[in-house]
């Protein structure tokens, strides 16, 4: 059953995957400017722009180029950046750690300030203190994360400058690093003078990205609170003596917090394709940072690593938030 | 019931504030060259970084200070939101009529219909919105019907996910039966019974994409491919702003909250709309 339910899912996310390679594909065959063009200096012989072109495999029909290109991705060869003549998947793999790891420390703030701010409204249903959490995570959603990027930029960056608004990682610093992870090898070496520089970094843009979705978080979780908190068993425990605060965090969290769950994993994916603008406001050199480059410098094989790359994320945390939630919920364990 | 109420009673000064900012933004834009105390374009090196109107060194008629090449930010504000309100209006509509169109036929007819839309929109969601967004419009050339399609060809799956949800309820439903009978055909039930009924939800989307629009071209302004021209947007001030941020923040501070407030209206419009449509809670 829940095999079944795994291959069909994994069909059909082979099935999206290779949508998402034809749309990709298309709208960068349809743009307007030839990227060869602009690689050669003014007064190149035509000669000489065949053979890029050739080198490229930019001679032959679409549908060609397509399924060339398609069969270099299967066995992992992107092509190679127009503007950074590297090879594709090396340049991605080598950001991508870094947008990894603000978008799982962001996830994991999210996750912190929601389910705090769920409980407390849950614990104090009816009183100021909910309608105070709910007006702060109404009006927290409706303001996208490069806004709030932009007010965490005036806030501590510029009014009180206590963190860095710019880059990963302070350049004057020494690093030992051997892999693109530096947090986490940060903290495996016990760099903890590192790990704190990289956190300070990391911190603001971090934080945009998980406002919006901490209100959701805050939002759904205590509404699936209240529900709960009326049930027998709830009442049962709270008959026997326990306080609101232990029965919320014993009782009514475990069987609240499955919807949440599966929100959070779509959610995330919201919040990963936020990562490129904020990137770009905090200067953080990630995946989406790069992206933004390559679109304005027209590194067509660049883009579509990092779009493809984007995708397979996108698609996988899905599948993953799918499977957990099988694996979760009693019904369709045993259905 | 208790929250019913809660919405009730706050849907009225909500409603007001944001209408009432939305209105005033509107006719600003509209009557920009009117309203707007300088030239927008106008460039002056001896009235760079003038500071806002209650500080030290303001000039008369500056209200909100100038940026680094000494152009007016009030009017920059003031002309930048013809802009905004353009793409909110073209984008967000262009997207409704798509989304709706094709939710509610995949809704209402299911079968292959839906299922082709439905992998379509699954396709769609493994993009990152802002990086397909910047991909578009460096495709399609900077400039403001790139930038609302962009937008529409992107944000369609938004309504088509609701509105699909919704046509699918509204198909099972017993009216729907009864007018089958009476013989109405499929596309004239489809029109006149089902889609009265999904209107009020399109109605609070759609305010809510407006907002969005508004985000989505102040990102690609901010980087710098929205609209080519020197016209002033309010991304693109956001984009000189954080440039000169430790020596003028007036420059990010204003079309900051200029944007918020938009973002924020539009939202609580578009609750407030819903929260009055809605059946259950009225």
């Amino acid at each position: 059953m829940l095999l079944q339910r795994f291959l069909v899912r994994l069909l059909t996310m082979l099935v999206t995957l290779f949508g998402v390679a034809v749309v990709v594909f298309v709208v960068i065959r349809v743009a307007p400017g030839d990227p060869i063009a602009m690689m050669l200096p003014p007064g190149a012989s035509n000669d000489d722009i065949a053979r890029l072109r050739a080198l490229y495999g930019l001679d032959k029909s679409i549908v060609q180029q397509f399924f060339i290109w398609l069969g270099g991705v299967l066995h992992g060869d992107f092509g190679t950046s127009i503007s950074l003549r590297q090879d594709v998947l090396g340049l991605v793999f080598n950001r991508l750690p870094a947008t990894l790891e603000l978008a799982t420390v962001a996830l994991l703030m999210a996750i912190a300030i929601g389910a705090t701010a769920a409980i407390l409204g849950a614990r104090s249903r009816g009183t100021v203190v909910e309608a105070g959490i709910d007006i702060a995570s109404g009006a927290t959603l409706s303001i996208p994360d490069f806004l709030w990027g932009l007010v965490l930029i005036l806030l501590f960056g510029v009014l009180v400058p206590v963190f860095d608004i710019s880059g990963r990682v302070s350049p004057q610093l020494d690093l030992p690093f051997v892999t693109q992870f530096y947090l986490v090898e940060s903290i495996l070496r016990l760099r903890f003078d590192l790990t704190w520089d990289l956190l300070k970094h990391m911190l603001m843009p971090a934080v945009a990205l998980a406002l919006p979705l901490a209100a959701i978080i805050a939002q759904l979780l205590k509404q699936s609170l209240k529900e709960v908190l009326d049930l027998d068993y709830v009442v049962l425990a709270r008959v026997k003596g326990f306080s609101e605060t232990q029965v919320i965090l014993r009782e009514a969290l475990k069987n609240a917090a499955l919807p949440t769950l599966t929100l959070v994993g779509v959610q995330f994916t919201f919040l990963i394709g936020g990562t490129v603008i904020v990137e770009r406001l905090f200067s953080y050199e990630g995946l989406g940072n790069m992206a933004i480059d390559a679109v304005i410098n027209r590194d067509l094989p660049l883009i579509q690593g990092i779009v493809l790359v984007f995708a397979l994320l996108f698609v996988l945390i899905n599948l993953a938030v799918d499977m957990m939630y099988a694996l979760l919920n009693p019904r369709l364990r045993h259905g | 019931m208790d929250e019913a109420r809660i919405a009730r009673r706050g849907l009225s000064p909500r409603l007001w504030l944001a209408g009432g900012w939305l209105l005033l933004a509107l006719l600003a834009a509209i009557f920009a060259p009117l309203v707007a105390p300088q030239d927008p374009l106008a460039q002056d090196l001896m009235l760079e970084r003038l500071p806002p109107f209650w500080l030290d060194g303001a000039e008369p008629g500056y209200w909100l200070g100038t940026d680094s090449l000494g152009r007016d930010l009030l009017s920059r504000l003031i002309f930048g939101g013809r802009i905004a309100f353009i793409v909110a209006f073209a984008a967000a509509t262009s997207a409704c009529l798509l989304g709706s169109a094709l939710g509610l036929i995949a809704g209402y007819f299911g079968g292959w219909a839906d299922r082709i839309i439905s992998r379509i929109v699954d396709v769609w969601m493994a993009f990152p919105p802002v990086l397909f967004a910047i991909l578009l419009v460096a495709v399609l050339g900077t400039g403001l019907s790139s930038v609302i399609l962009a937008i529409a060809i992107i944000d369609w799956t938004r309504f088509c996910r609701v509105i699909r949800a919704e046509a699918m309820s509204q198909a099972r439903m017993d009216y729907v039966e009864s007018a089958r009978i009476a013989g109405y055909g499929r596309i004239g039930i489809m029109l006149r019974e089902v889609l009265p009924n999904v209107l009020p939800s399109v109605v609070a989307l759609l305010s809510l994409e407006m907002g969005i629009a508004v985000i989505v071209e102040a990102i690609l302004s901010f980087v710098n491919l929205s609209i080519s021209t020197d016209d002033p947007t309010w991304g693109g001030i956001i984009a000189e702003g954080r440039l000169s941020i430790h020596q003028a923040w007036w420059v990010l501070v204003f079309p900051l909250i200029t944007l918020i407030l938009t973002v924020l209206s539009f939202s609580q419009f578009g609750e407030a709309l819903k929260a009055r449509f809605d059946p259950v809670l009225r």
